[in-house]
């Protein structure tokens, strides 16, 4: 009953003088909806960039890296195994990439709970021959399936299908920039030759195009089997297994036992790639501070408003003093004509967010780097909303607070006596 | 007879800009029924007196009792109580809501009381008003009646929650004489026939006297 009636009071103020209310709000609104469009867009366009390397980073690469190896024969010699050894000219040693016992590691790695996945992966350098010219470039192998799954290999297609890798024997993708050159088509064949000297016909049975350009002018895809045919080796023969997990901050931890575990390198995404998370999280830092500045400076015009309010009404404040309303009853009135103005400002505000941030999201965005974007990048995370309008709340309430204080402190002696 | 309202000593000092004493060592009661002026020269202190008889002005020495209950000095809270339910003020200046009509003015402290529910509040207000011979404004905003009929509304939520004593401070002074004798007979209308209990502060010599009983002021002091 208490509750009702203060807000019916309250309620009466503000209708009262609604064009100034209204103006609070459209603050409110305002600010939350430029909250909501900001974090929507940046986050939208942070997914993006980070997409752009991550989603095709694998979080822990197992591979054996071209290196000199640590157990020099010296070292186990017990003769000087006190000793400090100097050893000149050392080699690295590459004739292992392929990982010893990928099999049973791959199992083993299946295996392990934190583990989404994985990809094999094995890498040849070869030579594109047309006609008179040699163009550089390393082939993939892959298995477009799990490649496809799990570092979204498909979305970068941009003629041909993924999966004819497997279909079609000797096949190969192009990187669009490689096809530009070769001046080939689907349905072309690409002569290359290996390091070793061989010769190899492929039919191109696709292009992609990654988004970075270097790696399109280099790059070109092929199933495990075609390039291990390529390489004349094995069929267990892989040179990386890429791993996906479940959690990516778990990355580093998880490497660092492949590695002891597996007698591998393995190298975590945070070490590879550690530039990307430090532009995201300071993109997303600005977006937020911008954010609630607009809401504080929303802050105080709500405050203003209150406090014209208060000392307009200060005989009415009196006389509810007079006839039995007790100071927290006068504050209670403030305060809630202040959060109705935030809340009622700050759903109109998500309203005009989710609107702007829908907008945005049909304006067309053709970038040659990005076959698969067509729009500018929108994140509609619900979390932006639930911020929005708890903070919302938030400064509304203290906004009004300091007013309603103000009211509730009034003596109504001093007002009823002079007159 | 019972004693409404009792004064025991009562000191108040202003301090601004000197130490003035403006209420020197009251002591009277009032009892139930009584139609009371308080009376005095401009700057006697009678309406300094009423506003700590009110409850609102807390700043002074000595006990206040309201229907035998001592009144605190800090309590706010309580204070707001007891003014709802047990004072009814009337001032010289209506203090209408603009925001609300006629009739939502007479309910709101019932409301705030809630001892009855909303639909008995507007009754009773209702009954208020006709008793006063204006509930045809019932629904009217505020601001849209006449001056004498405003002090009539106020007279009205005054009265809504059946208070203990109404106080009146100047309640005709802003008013014509027609006016002045409608809102005399309405109050002496409600000492005779509903045995209500009044204070009003007035120096209108032609009001006081027809009171039953009148407080002379001077100088802080009550002289007869």
């Amino acid at each position: 009953m208490r509750k009702r009636l203060l807000i019916e009071i309250a309620k009466s103020l503000l209708l009262a003088r609604w064009r100034q209310t209204l103006i609070a709000a459209i603050g409110v609104t305002f600010s939350i909806t430029m909250f909501i469009t900001l974090l929507s867009f940046m986050s939208g366009l942070n997914d993006l960039l980070d997409g752009l390397i991550l989603n095709r980073t694998p979080h822990v690469r197992i591979y054996n890296d071209i290196k000199p190896n640590a157990d020099q024969p010296i070292n186990k010699s017990s003769q000087f195994a006190k000793s400090h050894n100097f050893i000149g000219s050392i080699k690295s040693d590459a004739n292992r990439q392929a990982i010893y016992n990928s099999e049973a590691i791959i199992k083993s790695i299946l295996n392990d709970p934190r583990v989404l996945g994985l990809s094999q992966k094995l890498t040849a350098q070869v030579f594109f021959n047309d006609g008179s010219i040699d163009i550089t470039g390393s082939i993939f192998g892959i298995n477009p399936k799990a490649e496809s799954e799990l570092y979204h290999f498909d979305e970068y297609i941009t003629t041909g299908n993924a999966a004819d890798l497997t279909k079609v024997n000797n096949s190969i993708i192009l990187g669009q920039g490689l096809a530009d050159k070769l001046l080939v088509q689907i349905g072309d064949a690409v002569q290359i030759t290996t390091s070793k000297g061989d010769l190899f016909q492929l039919k191109v049975v696709g292009t992609f195009q990654s988004g970075i350009k270097d790696f399109d002018n280099v790059q070109s895809y092929a199933s495990i089997n075609t390039v291990q045919k390529i390489l004349s080796v094995p069929n267990d023969y892989i040179t990386s297994i890429q791993v996906k997990l479940k959690d990516i901050t778990q990355a580093p931890v998880v490497a660092k036992q492949y590695q002891q575990l597996y007698q591998t390198d393995a190298e975590d995404i945070q070490t590879a790639n550690s530039q990307f998370e430090t532009g995201s999280s300071i993109r997303t830092l600005i977006s937020y501070s911008v954010g609630i500045t607009l809401l504080i400076v929303a802050g105080f015009g709500i405050y203003n408003i209150l406090n014209m309010m208060i000392f307009e009404k200060m005989d009415s404040i009196a006389i509810l003093k007079a006839t039995g309303f007790s100071g927290k009853d006068v504050k209670s009135i403030f305060i809630y004509i202040a959060i109705s103005i935030g809340i009622f400002g700050g759903l109109m505000g998500l309203l005009f967010g989710f609107g702007l941030s829908a907008l945005i999201d049909q304006i067309p965005f053709n970038t040659a780097s990005l076959p698969t974007i067509k729009t500018y990048p929108i994140n509609y995370n619900p979390r932006f909303y639930l911020i929005g309008i708890v903070f919302s709340f938030i400064t509304t309430y203290f906004a009004g607070w300091f007013p309603a204080r103000k009211a509730s402190k009034i003596d109504p002696v001093v007002i009823i006596r002079g007159k | 007879m019972e004693k409404i309202l009792e004064a025991k000593n009562i000191n108040k000092f202003f301090h601004d800009p000197i130490r003035i004493q403006v209420l020197e060592n009251l002591s009277f009661s009032i009892n139930k029924g009584e139609f009371v002026s308080l009376t005095g020269k401009s700057g006697c202190g009678k309406s300094t007196l009423l506003y700590v008889l009110s409850t609102m002005d807390t700043d002074y020495d000595g006990t206040l009792l309201i229907d035998g209950v001592e009144m605190p000095k800090k309590d706010e809270g309580f204070l707001a109580k007891i003014r709802n339910e047990k004072i009814g003020f009337v001032f010289q200046f209506h203090y209408l809501l603009n925001e609300f009509n006629v009739l939502e003015n007479v309910m709101l402290p019932g409301l705030k009381l809630a001892k009855y529910s909303r639909a008995e509040v507007e009754h009773r207000a209702m009954e208020k008003l006709k008793i006063l011979g204006i509930d045809h404004l019932a629904l009217k905003k505020s601001n849209h009646v006449s001056g004498g009929e405003k002090q009539r509304v106020a007279i009205a939520r005054a009265l809504i929650n059946d208070p203990h004593i109404i106080m009146g401070d100047e309640p005709t002074g802003n008013l014509d004489k027609k006016n002045s004798d409608l809102v005399f007979d309405i109050f002496n209308q409600l000492a005779n026939e509903f045995n209500q209990t009044l204070l009003i502060v007035t120096h209108d010599p032609s009001f006081a006297e027809r009171t039953h009983r009148i407080i002379k002021m001077e100088d802080g002091k009550i002289i007869s």
